[in-house]
């Protein structure tokens, strides 16, 4: 399966980028202990934008979004989500986190939860949602990425495609503003890829804001309205997709697509 | 030339497997009989176990149930012309006191009473297959059995009454109702009993009251310092924030068991003096003793030990390094010095008077070290789990707490399932050291018993018996444990 075959046709109708910004870094660093990891990192992000990250290896991609909901801490600049500026406030922390949802690549499902535990438990604590409500919602996202039979099973029963389309409903049952993927199929075998992609254009096409770093370059291409390139550690290059892929400005960006595609 | 198509024409039907490898014959045959080494093996182990058999059997089976001394054991193996034989009056004339030791002959229905109460307290922490009535049921049968034990009145008369028609209407529905009809009442918002966890809760209470006596206020106090506690907390929370109400939830009781307690028992005492005959510390004793200081020691240990864990993991200097302080002290003393210090060295430090019972001084200093063994199994869990769980909690935007105790605690405590276990089957087992600073456990009865004249020189029946006794213990909570892996496994199955 090629890279253009896995991603579907997507309607672009719904997808508006609006003025309004959900987030923006502004010359933000990053160290851990001695190494440099991220710097001077500008990025305003709009609402309704769907961003493809790429980058080779260590450029610090996973770095970059992790520090969107602080699950890594930045040493300098700044972090705005949704108007609250990240800071060692732990209130600002928890408001962003309830507002941002993460998809990881290992899924990082709770083992020990039903599928619909899984779905209801960030509901249920952290907005104080009423259990009846919190699984009528659930059952909905799980209808939503087509796996609503599985609910009773664990995690551990289900392949990897369905687990991380149960990642991807958890995330959605906070009713985020904003959702990051990490790698969202890197560890999927390619007839799963396809149905976790298809889960995510759908997503895109009902106008979620989106970072996505990922390699699938289809899902770059026929979804993403920006494309950023990583490298060690700095934003080198961005585009719109078509102009990004077609017709790269420097040497590294070339090389990297030269190597991947 | 090979051939290098071919289709399939008719389908094979399922059969059965050859009987070499299926029943009896092929489950030997893989197991026992598998290649000529293992033959051999089993054939040895089979001869062994037989000949242990042939020695031990006829031992055991020795007429001496009613013998009154060693001598007379003898005399009844001689008439019976066996060579030798087990003498098994001494577990006949001295097992109440192997499980009770001195403790008062006409109370001890109350040590009983608190035993299986036990168990009707921790079947809705330990299972959860069980329906809130058949655990009512259980509990007023436990009761209903006791009252014909007390002394006769009219009081008791009514009680039992009341309680017999509790058990026949219980009874009654359990018999009746169908378990998936109850269900389906339950959905459609039939009331249901209570939660039996607040007997559980509060048979921690009943619990000392039973086997210590005294004044049925003693035990409402303490749990009234829970309640005060609670009270500080909720009140305290709006107008000093929330540390300060978690400090004050803390001070409060506190302050209100060491200091106020006493005035309010004895004033209530004295107006409505209800209670239990008072029973002396230095009159527990055997198998009672094991469990009390047992039971109790497994029950703080386990949640000391989870916040001992935490505190090591903890990102607060001073927290991690208290915890590990503790851990590594503890650890690096050998449990009798500890109960030397509970019985010996506490006494200097307590100002002159004070009357600290030793069972609860034990007690604290066998929790104590459990809960630094227990912190370190719990540790190893916590280290197995993957990053990611703690990741996807906090992406979920659950607090410390929260992520703690839904996501981190159950996935660390069921990997250390088999570790805490053994905690718990070591730490019972070591309450037998209390018999070297004079408590009379099932090994220092056993050596009273030794020392009359009548047994001297008895040794297997009477150890034996001990042996068995802790094994029933430490072999059901194995069993426990292993069931209760098999009910939280969660993957494929
Ligand atoms: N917790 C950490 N401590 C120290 N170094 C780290 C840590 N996490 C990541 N790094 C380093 O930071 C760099 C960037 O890591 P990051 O995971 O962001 O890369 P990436 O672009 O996501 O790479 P990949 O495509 O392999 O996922 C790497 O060199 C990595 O070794
Ligand atoms: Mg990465």
């Amino acid at each position: 399966m090629s890279a253009q075959e896995i991603v579907r046709e997507v309607d672009h109708s719904h997808m508006h980028v609006s003025d309004k910004m959900a987030i923006e870094i502004r010359d933000m660093n990053k160290w851990f202990g001695q190494f440099h990891v991220l710097r001077d990192i500008n990025l305003t992000v709009y609402e309704g934008e769907r961003i493809v990250i790429c980058g080779p290896s260590g450029s610090g991609k996973s770095t970059l979004i992790r520090c969107i909901n602080r699950l890594e801490e930045h040493q300098a600049g700044s972090i705005v989500v949704d108007g609250t500026e990240l800071s060692s406030d732990l209130k600002n922390v928890d408001k962003v986190r309830s507002e941002v949802g993460m998809v990881f690549q290992h899924f990082n499902l709770f083992p020990h939860l039903s599928v619909l535990d899984n779905l209801t438990l960030a509901p249920i604590w952290v907005r104080k949602t009423p259990r009846k409500e919190a699984e009528e919602v659930a059952m909905q996202y799980l209808e939503k990425v087509k796996i609503p039979e599985q609910a009773l099973k664990f995690p551990g029963q289900l392949s990897g495609g369905q687990q991380q389309r149960v990642a991807i409903a958890r995330s959605l049952c906070m009713k985020p503003k904003i959702m990051l993927f990490d790698e969202p199929t890197s560890a999927l075998d390619p007839e799963m890829i396809k149905e976790v992609l298809d889960t995510m254009i759908e997503l895109a096409e009902e106008g979620m804001t989106m970072l996505v770093v990922t390699h699938e370059m289809g899902f770059a291409e026929k979804v993403a309205n920006r494309v950023i390139f990583m490298d060690a550690g700095q934003i080198v290059e961005q585009n719109e997709p078509t102009e990004f892929f077609n017709n790269p400005k420097s040497d590294r960006t070339k090389l990297f697509l030269s190597q991947i595609l | 030339m090979p051939q290098t198509s071919y289709v399939r024409t008719e389908m094979v039907p399922e059969r059965a497997p050859p009987p070499s490898t299926a029943g009896v014959i092929g489950w030997m045959r893989t197991n026992l009989f598998d290649g000529w080494m293992n033959s051999i093996l089993t054939v040895i182990s089979l001869a062994f176990v037989v000949w242990v058999l042939l020695s031990a059997v006829p031992w055991l089976i020795s007429p001496t149930w009613n013998a009154t001394s060693l001598q007379e054991c003898w005399a009844l193996i001689e008439a019976a012309g066996k060579p030798e034989g087990a003498c098994w009056g001494v577990i006949n004339e001295r097992w109440p006191q192997m499980l009770y030791g001195f403790y008062p002959e006409e109370l001890r229905i109350r040590p009983t009473l608190a035993f299986f109460l036990l168990f009707v307290a921790l079947i809705p922490v330990l299972f959860n297959m069980i329906s809130r009535r058949m655990n009512w049921l259980l509990l007023v049968l436990v009761l209903f059995g006791a009252t014909f034990f007390a002394a006769a009145s009219v009081l008791m008369v009514a009680v039992q009454v009341v309680l017999g028609a509790a058990l026949a209407w219980l009874a009654y529905t359990v018999v009746t109702t169908k378990a998936g009809d109850r269900a389906e009442a339950i959905a459609a918002g039939a009331s249901r009993l209570p939660n039996p966890l607040i007997f559980s809760a509060l048979y921690v209470f009943l619990m000392p009251w039973l086997l210590w006596g005294g004044p049925i206020w003693s035990p409402i106090g303490a749990a009234m310092g829970f309640v005060l506690g609670w009270a500080a907390y909720r009140m305290l929370a709006a107008v000093i924030g929330n540390l300060g109400a978690i400090i004050a939830a803390f001070l409060v009781p506190v302050v209100w068991w060491l200091f106020l307690i006493g005035y309010f028992v004895s004033a209530l005492s004295s107006v409505l003096p209800i209670g239990l005959e008072p029973v002396d510390s230095r009159l527990f004793g055997g198998l009672l003793l094991s469990v009390t200081i047992g039971v109790t020691a497994i029950a703080i240990s386990l949640p000391l030990g989870i916040v001992l864990a935490l505190g090591r993991q903890s990102d607060l200097m001073i927290v991690k390094s208290l915890s590990v302080m503790f851990i590594e002290f503890i650890r690096g003393v050998p449990l009798i010095t500890l109960l030397f210090v509970a019985s010996v060295l506490l006494n200097i430090f307590m100002p002159p008077g004070t009357n600290f019972d030793i069972i609860l001084r034990v007690i604290i200093m066998a929790t104590l070290f459990a809960s630094a063994y227990m912190a370190e199994v719990i540790r190893g869990g916590l280290a197995a789990l993957p990053r990611g769980q703690y990741e996807a909690a906090d992406a979920l935007g659950l607090d410390y707490w929260k992520a703690q105790r839904l996501i981190i605690m159950p996935q660390a405590l069921k990997i250390s399932i088999p570790g805490i276990v053994s905690t718990f089957i070591g730490l019972f087992k070591d309450t037998t050291l209390v018999s070297i600073i004079g408590l009379l456990d099932p090994l220092g009865i056993g050596n009273a018993i030794r020392s009359n004249a009548a047994w001297t020189g008895i040794v297997w029946e009477l150890y034996g018996f001990i042996a068995f006794l802790f094994f029933v213990f430490t072999f059901s909570m194995s069993r426990y444990s292993m069931y209760l892996e098999r009910r939280l496994r969660t993957d494929h199955g």
